[in-house]
C-alpha cells in the first residue's frame, strides 16, 4: 500500500488500486446512498434540453415563454437592474429582509389601504420565493403549534408535500379536483372542511391552482371562509401567480380579501418568480396576520429565528429590483402592464388551443382549456398519453397531463393540438 | 385554539365593511352555533383578551417574543446611538479606512457586464445552482490540481452562503449518515448550534481557545477528539477562527488530520474567510487541501461573503469529497432532495459574478489584489491596535492581537468590561469580547485603545 502510494498515482492501474485499497481501510460512508428520484417537475425540462428533435415542445415547467418560445425579462426589471448596478454596497439585509420590499408586497396581497398593514398587524419577512416561504411558515408551524397538522388539496404543487414532510408535519388531503368535470368538486371540499377537526390548518392556492388552474368562483370562496370561520380553521395560502391569473392584481387576491374581510388571521406566500419574471432571484414573502401589533412583532422575531439557521438572511439583489419597480409609479405601471400581456397572451393561447382541438373533431369536451385559470391547464390526460405525447410528438410535459400555457406559442399550438387528438381520440 | 377546541373564536368583526353580506353569514352563524354541539361557550361578544379590533384569537397567541441576535443586535444597537465617536465594531463586515461598506471593482465590473448582457435571462438555476460556479468553487477551495476533483470524486452544489452550506450538508448527514453527532470547536460562531440542531444533528463541544494564553488549547482538542465516538462529525473553521482568530499551526493541522483519520472522524469545514486571512487564497485553504489530499472523505462549505464582498447576495457552495464518482454521483441526487423543499433552487445573480470573476484570467487577478489589500488592512489595524496599547502602558499582554488572525480579535475582555466600553465609549462589540478588525481604523485606533484601556484598569 506503501509503496502504491510512494510511487504516486502514474497511471490508472495504480491509482484505483491505491483506492482500492484506501476504501478496504476504513468505511466509505456514503455507499448506502441511493441514487434519488428525479424531480418529477425539473426532470422533464432536463429530458426537453436532452432531445434533438427540431420539433420538441415544452411545456412542462411553469415558466413564462412569449410568444416565440423565449423566456422575459420584463422590461420594468431591466430598467431596475440598471438603476440598481452600481449600487453602493451589497451588505448584509437583516434576517427578515428587506423592509422596503416586505411592505410593497404587503400591500399587493393585503391591499394598499389595509387597516391590517396601518394597524401593524402583519408579521411578514422576506422569503426565497414561495418555497421558502411555505418552508418557513411549515416550520414555524412546526415550532408553535406541535400538534397541528396540514391539510393538502388533492393534487397539489408536488413540492408542497415535500416542504411540510420536512418540517415534519404530518400531512392530510382534503378533495379539490374533480376529475369526471375537469373542475371543482365543491360539495367534497366542503365536506372535508367540515369534517376536520376544529382548528385544523389548511393550505389553499390563492388564484390560480396548481397544478389543475381550476379555481373557486367568489361564491364559493365566501363559503368557504365562511365554514372556516365555523370550524376555527387556519388559512395558508399560497400566492404564486398574483397578476398572472386574470391579469389583474387586485381581482387575483379576491380570495384572501374575502378571508381577511371575514377577520381571519391567515398566513400568506407570495412569489415573485411569475409576475415579475424573477424565478431565479428567488424573491417572496411570507406574513402571518396577528391580533395586535405586538404579537406581530413577536411572530416576525421568530420567524427570524427559523430563517438564520436556514441561511442568515436573503438575498439582496431580487429584493431590491422589486422594491424600485413598486416604489415607483411610473415602474410599477409599466410593470402592471407587462403583467397583463402575459396573462392576456395565456388566456389567448387557452383559446386557440380549444378551438384547435375542436376544429380537429376531437370526441372529447376540451371547455375545461379555458375555464382553467392560470398557468397550467389540467388536461385531463393519462400518464400513458402523455408518455405517448413524449415518445412520438416530442412534447414534455408532467405525467399528470399538466399541460403549461406559458410553453404554448401560435408557432406551436397546432402541432400541440394535433398531438394531443392523437393520443386521445381513442377515448 | 385549535388543539383542544375549547376556545370559542370571537365573531364580532363580523360588524366591518360589506353589512349585509356580514350581517346575513352572522345570522347564518348563529342558527349554525345554537343548533350545534361544537362547544361549551356561546360567546359572540368579542373576548376580553382579543385584540383592539375584536379579532379571533390566534393560533398563535402563545409566542412570545425571541431574542435578538447576538450578533446582529449589536448593529441593531449600534444604529440606535446617536453619539457621534460610536464605534461599531461587531458584525463581521468588513470597512474601508474610511468605514464605508466596499464593493470591489472586480466586482462592480461583474455585476456591469452582467447587466449589459441584454442575453442572460433569470429563469430558474437548476436545483444544484449555477454549474461553471460549482466547478470553479470546488477548483477555489480545493486546488485546481486537486486529484479529488479530476477523479470525479467531489460533489459540489450551490447554497445561500456558508450558512446555507453548512445547514445543507447538515440535513443530509441527518438523513445519511450513520452518526448524528457533531463536536464543535469551544467557542465557535453563535449561530453553528442552532444549524445543527436544526438540521437534527446533536452537538458536543471540543476544547479549542485556551483563555490563559489567549491561543490554541491544542492538548484538550486532541483529548476532546481522541474521546469521541468513531464516525462522529467534527467541524473544522479552515482559517481565521470564529470568534477568537486563533489557526492551528500546518504542523498541528497534520496531527489533528492524523487523529480525524484515525478514529473515522468526518471533517465538516467551514471556509468563510479563505484569502481574507493570510491574504493568499492557497495558504487560507491548506487545511482542507490536506485532507481531500489524503484519500478520505470530508465536507466543505463555502462563502463569498467577505473574499468577494458579497454579503448580502448569499453565495456560496457546499463540497462534499467522496471516494468514488458513483457516490459523488448518488449523493448529490440525494443533496438536491434537501434543497427542493427548503428553497427550490439558489438564487442567481451573486453566483452569476463569481463565476464571471473565477473563469476570467485578468478578473480573478484582479480579484488576488483587492483581497490582499483588504487582509492587510486588517493586519495593519492589528498592529496599531497592538501599539496603541503599549504605548498607553495597558496593563497585560497583548501580543495575542498580532497573532491571532482574519476578521475577529478575541480580546479576552469580559462582559462587564464589554458593557463599560459600550456605555462609557460608544464600542459595540458581542460581549464574548469579539472585536470585527475590519470595523476599525487608523483614525479610531486611539478611541478603541483609550477605551479597553479603561476597561481593563477600571472594570474588573
Amino acid at each position: 500500500m506503501a509503496q502504491l502510494l510512494r510511487s504516486g498515482c502514474s497511471g490508472r492501474v495504480l491509482c484505483s488500486g491505491a483506492v482500492g485499497a484506501a476504501r478496504s481501510m476504513s468505511t466509505a460512508w456514503w455507499r448506502h446512498v441511493e441514487p434519488a428520484a428525479k424531480d418529477p417537475i425539473l426532470g422533464v425540462t432536463e429530458a426537453f434540453l436532452a432531445d434533438p428533435s427540431p420539433n420538441k415542445v415544452n411545456v412542462g415547467v411553469g415558466a413564462y415563454r412569449d410568444d416565440n418560445g423565449k423566456p422575459v425579462v420584463l422590461e420594468c426589471v431591466r430598467e431596475a437592474e440598471r438603476r440598481i448596478a452600481g449600487n453602493l454596497n451589497m451588505e448584509y439585509l437583516p434576517m427578515g429582509g428587506s423592509v422596503n420590499m416586505v411592505e410593497e408586497t404587503l400591500k399587493l396581497a393585503y391591499g394598499e389601504n389595509s387597516d391590517l398593514l396601518k394597524d401593524k398587524r402583519i408579521a411578514a419577512v422576506q422569503a426565497l420565493s414561495g418555497t421558502g416561504a411555505c418552508r418557513l411558515f411549515a416550520d414555524f408551524q412546526k415550532r408553535f403549534s406541535p400538534d397541528s397538522q396540514i391539510y393538502i388539496p388533492v393534487p397539489t404543487w408536488a413540492n408542497h408535500h415535500n416542504i411540510w414532510r420536512d418540517a415534519h408535519v404530518p400531512q392530510r388531503t382534503f378533495h379539490y379536483y374533480h376529475p369526471q368535470s375537469r373542475g371543482l368538486d365543491f360539495a367534497s371540499m366542503m365536506d372535508d372542511i367540515k369534517n376536520a377537526p376544529n382548528g385544523s390548518f389548511f393550505l389553499l392556492h390563492a388564484c390560480a391552482h396548481n397544478p389543475t388552474g381550476v379555481d373557486p368562483s367568489e361564491e364559493q370562496w365566501r363559503e368557504i371562509s365562511h365554514q372556516f370561520k365555523v370550524k376555527g380553521h387556519f388559512a395558508f395560502f399560497d400566492m404564486a401567480y398574483q397578476g398572472f391569473a386574470s391579469g389583474d392584481p387586485e381581482r387575483d387576491a379576491k380570495s384572501i380579501r374575502i378571508f381577511l374581510e371575514d377577520g381571519h388571521l391567515i398566513g400568506c406566500a407570495q412569489s415573485y418568480a411569475k409576475n415579475m419574471g424573477l424565478y431565479g432571484q428567488r424573491v417572496g414573502c411570507l406574513s402571518v396576520v396577528c391580533e395586535d401589533e405586538k404579537q406581530a412583532v413577536a411572530v416576525k422575531s421568530q420567524l427570524q429565528q427559523l430563517a438564520r439557521p436556514m441561511y442568515s438572511n436573503p438575498p439582496v439583489h431580487g429584493a431590491l429590483i422589486v422594491s424600485t419597480i413598486l416604489g415607483d409609479p411610473d415602474l410599477k405601471k409599466l410593470w402592471l402592464k407587462e403583467v397583463k400581456g402575459m396573462a392576456d397572451r395565456i388566456i389567448g393561447m387557452r383559446t386557440a388551443l380549444r378551438e384547435n382541438l375542436e376544429k380537429l373533431g376531437s370526441p372529447l369536451s376540451w371547455e375545461h382549456v379555458t375555464k382553467q385559470i392560470g398557468m397550467f391547464c389540467y388536461s385531463g390526460m393519462t400518464p400513458e398519453q402523455v408518455d405517448r405525447l413524449t415518445k412520438e410528438y416530442h412534447i414534455y410535459m408532467t405525467r399528470n397531463g399538466r399541460i403549461s400555457m406559458a410553453g404554448v406559442t401560435t408557432g406551436n399550438v397546432g402541432y400541440l393540438a394535433n398531438a394531443i387528438h392523437e393520443v386521445t381520440k381513442s377515448g | 385554539m385549535h388543539g383542544g377546541g375549547n376556545t370559542s373564536p370571537s365573531f364580532s368583526s363580523f360588524s366591518s365593511s360589506s353589512s349585509s353580506a356580514a350581517d346575513r353569514r352572522l345570522n347564518a352563524l348563529v342558527r349554525h352555533l345554537e343548533g350545534s354541539s361544537l362547544n361549551g361557550s356561546r360567546s359572540i361578544a368579542a373576548s376580553p383578551t382579543s385584540g383592539s379590533h375584536g379579532a379571533p384569537n390566534s393560533v398563535f397567541d402563545h409566542l412570545v417574543r425571541a431574542p435578538e441576535d447576538p450578533i446582529l443586535g449589536v448593529t441593531v444597537a449600534y444604529n440606535k446611538d446617536p453619539s457621534p465617536v460610536k464605534l461599531n465594531l461587531g458584525v463581521g463586515a468588513y470597512r474601508t479606512e474610511e468605514g464605508k461598506p466596499l464593493v470591489l471593482n472586480v466586482v462592480r465590473r461583474a455585476e456591469q457586464m452582467l447587466v449589459n448582457d441584454s442575453s442572460r435571462v433569470k429563469e430558474y438555476l437548476p436545483i444544484v445552482g449555477l454549474s461553471d460556479f460549482n466547478k470553479l468553487s470546488a477548483k477555489l477551495i480545493l486546488g485546481a490540481d486537486s486529484p479529488a476533483i479530476q477523479e470525479n470524486r467531489v460533489s459540489t452544489v450551490q447554497c445561500l452562503s456558508g450558512t446555507g452550506s453548512l445547514r445543507v450538508g447538515a440535513e443530509f448527514l441527518a438523513r445519511h449518515y450513520h452518526q448524528h453527532t457533531i463536536y464543535i470547536p469551544q467557542p465557535t460562531w453563535g449561530n453553528h448550534p442552532k444549524v445543527f440542531g436544526l438540521a437534527g444533528l446533536s452537538v458536543k463541544t471540543y476544547r479549542y481557545y485556551d483563555p490563559a494564553t489567549r491561543g490554541l488549547n491544542f492538548q484538550g482538542l486532541l483529548e476532546d477528539l481522541g474521546s469521541a465516538p468513531s464516525g462522529a462529525i467534527v467541524l473544522l473553521h479552515a482559517c481565521a477562527h470564529n470568534p477568537t482568530g486563533v489557526d492551528p499551526t500546518i504542523h498541528q493541522w497534520e496531527q489533528i488530520r492524523q487523529l480525524i483519520r484515525s478514529k473515522a472522524l468526518l471533517p465538516f469545514f467551514d471556509s468563510a474567510y479563505q484569502g481574507f486571512a493570510s491574504g493568499n487564497l492557497d495558504a487560507d485553504a491548506e487545511s482542507v487541501r490536506m485532507f481531500a489530499k489524503d484519500g478520505g472523505e470530508c465536507l466543505v462549505a463555502q462563502s463569498y461573503a467577505k473574499n468577494m464582498g458579497l454579503y448580502g447576495e448569499r453565495v456560496g457552495a457546499l463540497s462534499i469529497v467522496c471516494r468514488s464518482a458513483d457516490v459523488a454521483s448518488r449523493v448529490e441526487s440525494q443533496l438536491k432532495l434537501v434543497i427542493r423543499p427548503m428553497y427550490s433552487n439558489p438564487p442567481i445573480h451573486g453566483a452569476s459574478i463569481v463565476a464571471t470573476i473565477l473563469k476570467d484570467r485578468s478578473m480573478y487577478q484582479e480579484w488576488t489584489i483587492e483581497l490582499k489589500a483588504m487582509a492587510e488592512r486588517i493586519i495593519s489595524m492589528r498592529q496599531q491596535l497592538f501599539d496603541a496599547l503599549r504605548s498607553r502602558g495597558t496593563p497585560g499582554d497583548w501580543s495575542h492581537i498580532i497573532k491571532q488572525i482574519g476578521m475577529f480579535t478575541f480580546t479576552g475582555l469580559n462582559s462587564k468590561q464589554v458593557a463599560f466600553m459600550t456605555k462609557e465609549y460608544h464600542i459595540y462589540m458581542t460581549s464574548d469580547g469579539r472585536i470585527s478588525m475590519a470595523g476599525l481604523s487608523s483614525r479610531t485606533v486611539p478611541h478603541l485603545a483609550d477605551a479597553i484601556h479603561a476597561a481593563v484598569t477600571r472594570v474588573a
